[in-house]
């Protein structure tokens, strides 16, 4: 164990509980501490203040580069778009093999049987947002289909959305079930849950959503779609830290965490690897259980690491658009 | 001839959202010196441009009320500093736009600077002055907190083209509105130059909008402008009375010209300040 | 997710990095002598003593021990500067030399920030997002009295008190001297100011500062020395008030000394604050909040949140969370941006740490102390609590002023409240929990002169801090602080 996993202590024999009603559900998620909001925001502010430098910066970047979801999500996506995007995943620099692989590429469902077959056999996951992303407004029947079509292809990771809307009514059971029935659809694929934070506006009700969500079975959790205005902050990705942490000292059940939308330096996702580390701990340091849903984000990541290594800033145009 | 310099002479444009536009409507008109000279073309600015520096104001007042007192006095205070640096400007305008000498320009303007000081300080006390705690019967803790009215209207005095500006216009700004002001129409250059040092002062844009024009086509726009909280009749002349029937039609706060007022009276102030109590139970 | 996926991509830790500031931003000089009447002068013996570096005990400067001869002088530079310029001058006036004296606060922030943290061993981190832009906050804040005391609530035109004697402790060197020279000043008092022995550099780059603002030469006079100059600057006849932070017991011995003479005195001291954790608190930022009340400064704070009243339903889990969030404190070079918890400032203040934490083992009480490596040379105490601690027990009731947190458990509200205040001190307390009428009713009944709700350690210049009871009397800070020099 290294300095920062003292004490994070995680039960293997414990379980998740059953959640058989509501109004149990709502009962376990209110009895949930509190969050100030002037406390949550003032220590994500305190540990954007951590210098990180030299070695340990360069390793950040390989870190934070193998965390990377490279996506798209736009509705001018083409297969010539994701068979780009798919190479730059390979190779995020082609002159220089040393650069690890990014985790993931995220594509929209119909992309996905596309993506899988640029990919080939290599480690580079294909990742689906599905159930009618990104506002999630469409019956249960359309968003498991949607999802069972995304696996059929060959996505090995669902980010579903949760139903916003249903949450901020307090139909908290009509949420829970759709996840549940989510996860099943998925069968092994991975399951990241999109709480969109930016639209539950709270810290509190980011800290419920993220228990219910994993509750309901989430591998990951994921702040946001990245379609609404407000996306990842630290505080919001503060909260859902903690809310891994207690829920895997509670029922020793590992899941993730993926920050997503407006992450676009080098900077900003070092800060959010400062607040994984000294949150839960360098064992969340991996892609499993850390990832960034970005893609200009590595582009700058690549620029730092080469002026990391050869001591000068390149010009953008250095590493490719894609 | 190829000795002697030819100067380089400025536009003289609104203040509207932190951009200097000219007049929406195309329109300018002729400012002389007090000698009756040529001065400058100024913008002769429209009930639109007035429409649109109230739109900007209100956006931008959730913004400047929001930062923390502190930080609003730094920034009135760095309008102090910039008024300093570029204090030799002033004068020129001042001793031109009220045909006065030198040194009494120069009085003029230092008195205006350390006017601005005197809001810059005045922004983290208001509330220690005006607001406080009320010992309410019952197991209450109520508190009192003064907050900005919003969007305040003024139009600056005619005749004190710098001095009079700079108290009608920061006595709203330091305590959390923000302004549309209507500078003195035969004498806004001064004004302007003080809009112009508010630009890169760290006003948020939108706090400081300056507006030229005719005082008796803009004054009844800002009168009955319902997203204008309040409005400062100080140069309002004989329109004032008609003025203020206008702002009763959305219940304004008015400040009515007073005639030789205490320097030190928070009245400025106080015309633009709500207050807003708070009671919270008290018990185990 | 397999255990399999985890053991091949596990990336491994983010250790960080040395990441220094440089301490050669300090721009020091070998030696300096007393700021007096505008001027650096030597002390009358010629006899100088060292300041150390608490985190390597390397010297950095000597500076001049001031005796009752110096003194003097600098009250009788104190008094003819008030005579015959400062009381003639305008609030507006005296705004705008504290409105420059802020500015270049600001303006050379890194430079002090790097001084107090060689001087006094706290973490870069804090001096400098802190301490240097609270002591700017306070000089700016009172700089907006200066012209405007009629407002301040003590009838009309009220007047200072002519010539102030400044006496200031060593864990918030420049903070404290802002603390006392702002609301002093812009209320049109000369000053003699006696920094910390241990901690007197910050000061005298103040006294740089003011030569740059042009503060009328004795306005302001900065004298270093030990215990003794303080006690010539209490005991001198033409001193009309004494402000005095530090020690209860030399608190005591300066009220005893101003007695019987027309002198004012205002008296920040000792604390033992308590942070009373009901069952409901926000529980992480509780734990910060904890943290955040007992570490910061290394303890060294006089309203540090030393004794932490827990509520028993909760207990267990918040020991268990505080143990872990102790072990990741970063203690170490306090010019490292990384650093949480720096040294202690000096052998003195480790021997009295470690002497009554002794006392914590020996009365009983379970020890969790933070497996943290320590530097070999310099004062280092590890970040410390003491679970299973009663009321009776030394380290409930004394002052350690250091790292150190002793953990006792309550039931109800009201047995938070009278454990809180079985104290002589009263200067500062926390609540933490999320309803907020219970808040007001335990705030209503503590006797402490500042309550932070769901909060701790917070800091401004309009707020008035400062103590009832043993924790001296006077306000700092606010509207309320300036009454501590007007006479009024």
């Amino acid at each position: 164990m290294t300095e920062h996993d003292r004490g994070v202590h995680i039960p293997s024999a414990r379980r998740v509980p059953a959640v058989e009603s509501e109004a149990q559900l709502r009962a376990l998620l209110t009895s949930l501490s509190g969050v100030d909001t002037v406390g949550a925001e003032a220590r994500a502010a305190k540990l954007a203040t951590r210098s990180v430098k030299k070695s340990t910066k360069l390793a950040a970047i390989d870190m934070a580069i193998a965390m990377v979801d490279l996506t798209t999500l736009e509705g001018a996506d083409t297969e010539g778009r994701v068979t780009s995007l798919c190479t730059k995943a390979l190779r995020p620099d082609p002159f220089d093999p040393t650069v690890p692989a990014v985790a993931a590429v995220c594509v929209y469902p119909d992309l996905v049987a596309h993506a899988r077959s640029v990919l080939g056999d290599a480690p580079v996951r294909v990742a689906s947002v599905a159930t009618a992303f990104p506002s999630g407004r469409a019956s249960l029947n359309v968003k498991l289909l949607d999802v069972r079509e995304a696996v059929a292809a060959g996505a090995d990771e669902i980010d579903m959305v949760i139903d916003r809307g249903a949450f901020l009514s307090g139909h908290l059971g009509l949420v829970f079930d759709e996840i549940v029935a989510v996860k099943e659809a998925c069968g092994a694929s991975h399951l990241k849950v999109i709480l969109e934070t930016g639209e539950l506006v709270t810290y509190d009700n980011v800290r419920r959503a993220s228990w219910l969500a994993m509750l309901g079975g989430a591998d990951f959790i994921k702040t946001s779609t990245g379609k609404v205005p407000v996306a990842a902050t630290t505080p919001v990705a503060l909260v859902m830290l903690e809310a891994v942490r207690d829920f895997a000292e509670s029922t020793g059940h590992v899941v993730g965490v993926k920050v997503a939308g407006g992450i676009r330096t080098t900077k900003d996702a070092i800060r959010y690897l400062v607040l994984v580390n000294e949150t839960v701990g360098s064992s969340w340091l991996s892609p499993d259980r850390f990832r960034f849903g970005a893609s200009s984000l590595l582009n700058d990541l690549l620029m730092q690491r080469s002026k990391q290594h050869n001591g000068a800033y390149v010009r953008p145009d250095e590493f490719s658009g894609d | 001839m190829s000795d002697d310099r030819i100067d380089v002479r400025k536009t003289y444009k609104l203040l509207v959202n932190g951009a200097f536009p000219r007049s929406e409507s195309g329109r300018s008109y002729e400012v002389t010196t007090c000698a009756g000279a040529f001065w400058a073309n100024v913008a002769q600015g429209s009930r639109k441009d007035v429409r649109d520096a109230v739109v900007a104001a209100r956006a931008a007042q959730a913004k400047w009320w929001g930062a923390t007192a502190y930080n609003r006095g730094q920034v009135i205070y760095r309008l102090a500093e910039m008024a300093e640096s570029r204090r030799a400007e002033l004068r020129e305008h001042v001793a031109v736009a009220e045909g006065i000498g030198d040194a009494e320009a120069d009085a003029v303007v230092s008195r205006s600077i350390d006017r601005v000081v005197w809001y810059a300080g005045w922004t983290d006390k208001i509330a220690q002055v005006l607001g406080g705690a009320n010992p309410v019967a019952g197991p209450f803790f109520n508190f009192s907190l003064p907050t900005p009215s919003g969007v305040v209207g003024v139009l600056a005095p005619q005749n004190s083209s710098l001095e009079g500006f700079v108290n009608s216009v920061l006595a709203p700004i330091c305590a959390g509105n923000t302004v549309v002001v209507v500078a003195s129409e035969q004498r806004p250059t001064p004004a302007l130059l003080l809009g112009e040092m508010s630009a890169t002062s760290d006003f948020p844009p939108g706090v400081f909008n300056v507006i030229t024009g005719y005082t008796t086509e803009l004054g009844p726009t800002l009168a009955s402008h319902e997203d204008v909280d309040g409005l400062d009749l100080e140069g309002a002349g004989d329109g004032a009375n008609d003025l203020a029937i206008v702002a009763a039609g959305s219940i304004k706060r008015v400040l009515r010209p007073r005639a030789n007022e205490d320097p030190s009276s928070l009245r400025r102030i106080r015309a633009f300040v709500e207050t807003s109590t708070v009671w919270h139970t008290i018990g185990q | 997710m397999t255990e399999h996926d985890l053991a091949n991509s596990q990336l491994g830790s983010l250790s960080y990095d040395p990441a220094p500031e440089s301490a050669s931003i300090a721009h020091l000089r070998p030696s300096y002598g007393l700021f007096i009447d505008g001027a650096f002068t030597e002390a009358s013996s010629h006899e100088q003593f060292a300041t150390l570096n608490p985190s390597n005990e390397t010297t950095l400067a000597t500076v001049a021990q001031a005796s009752s001869a110096d003194v003097d002088r600098a009250v009788v530079a104190a008094r003819r500067a008030y005579d015959t310029v400062w009381s003639k001058t305008t609030g507006a006036q005296r705004a705008k030399y504290l409105f420059r004296i802020a500015r270049l606060i600001q303006e050379r922030a890194r430079e002090l920030a790097v001084v107090e943290t060689l001087d006094n061993g706290k973490p870069i981190r804090e001096s400098r997002d802190i301490d240097i832009p609270l002591a700017a906050a306070h000089f700016f804040y009172y700089a907006g009295w200066a012209d405007k005391l009629d407002h301040a609530g003590f009838g009309a035109d009220p007047q200072p008190l002519g010539v102030a004697g400044q006496i200031i402790p060593w864990n918030f060197p420049l903070l404290m001297a802002a603390w006392k020279l702002a609301p002093a000043l812009a209320a049109g008092n000369t000053c003699v100011l006696k920094p910390a022995e241990t901690t007197p550099l910050s000061a005298l780059i103040l006294a740089e500062i003011l030569q740059q603002a042009e503060l009328p030469a004795g306005v302001v006079n900065i004298i270093t020395g030990d215990g003794s100059t303080g006690a010539a600057l209490v005991d001198h006849p033409d001193v009309d008030k004494i402000a005095f932070t530090g020690s209860t017991d030399v608190g005591r011995l300066i009220q005893q000394r101003v007695a019987s003479s027309p002198k004012r005195l205002t008296l920040e001291l000792g604390g033992k604050g308590a942070n009373i954790v009901f069952e409901d608190a926000p529980i992480d930022e509780m734990i910060e909040g904890i943290i955040d009340g007992i570490f910061f400064n290394q303890g060294h704070v006089c309203c540090a949140g030393s004794r932490l009243l827990v509520q028993e339903s909760v207990a267990d889990e918040v020991l268990r969370r505080l143990v872990r969030r102790v072990e990741q404190l970063r203690v170490g070079d306090p010019l490292d941006k990384n650093t949480d918890v720096g040294a202690i400032n000096s052998a003195a203040q480790l021997e009295r740490i470690k002497e009554l934490t002794a006392f914590g083992e020996s009365e009983g009480a379970t020890r969790y102390t933070s497996s943290c490596a320590l530097p070999e040379t310099g004062y280092w105490f590890a970040p410390t609590v003491f679970a299973d601690v009663s009321q009776s027990h030394r380290i409930a009731r004394e002052e350690i002023f250091g790292p150190v947190l002793s953990v006792l458990t309550f039931r109800t509200p009201e047995e938070a409240v009278a454990k809180a205040n079985n104290t002589k001190y009263g200067l500062a307390c926390g609540v933490w929990s999320e309803k907020g009428s219970r808040t007001l009713w335990v705030a209503e009944r503590l006797r402490a002169g500042v309550i932070w709700a769901n909060t701790y350690n917070r800091f401004d210049p309009t707020s008035p801090f400062g103590g009832v009871r043993e924790s001296g009397f006077g306000r700092e800070g606010g509207r309320h602080g300036l009454e501590a020099y007007l006479d009024v």
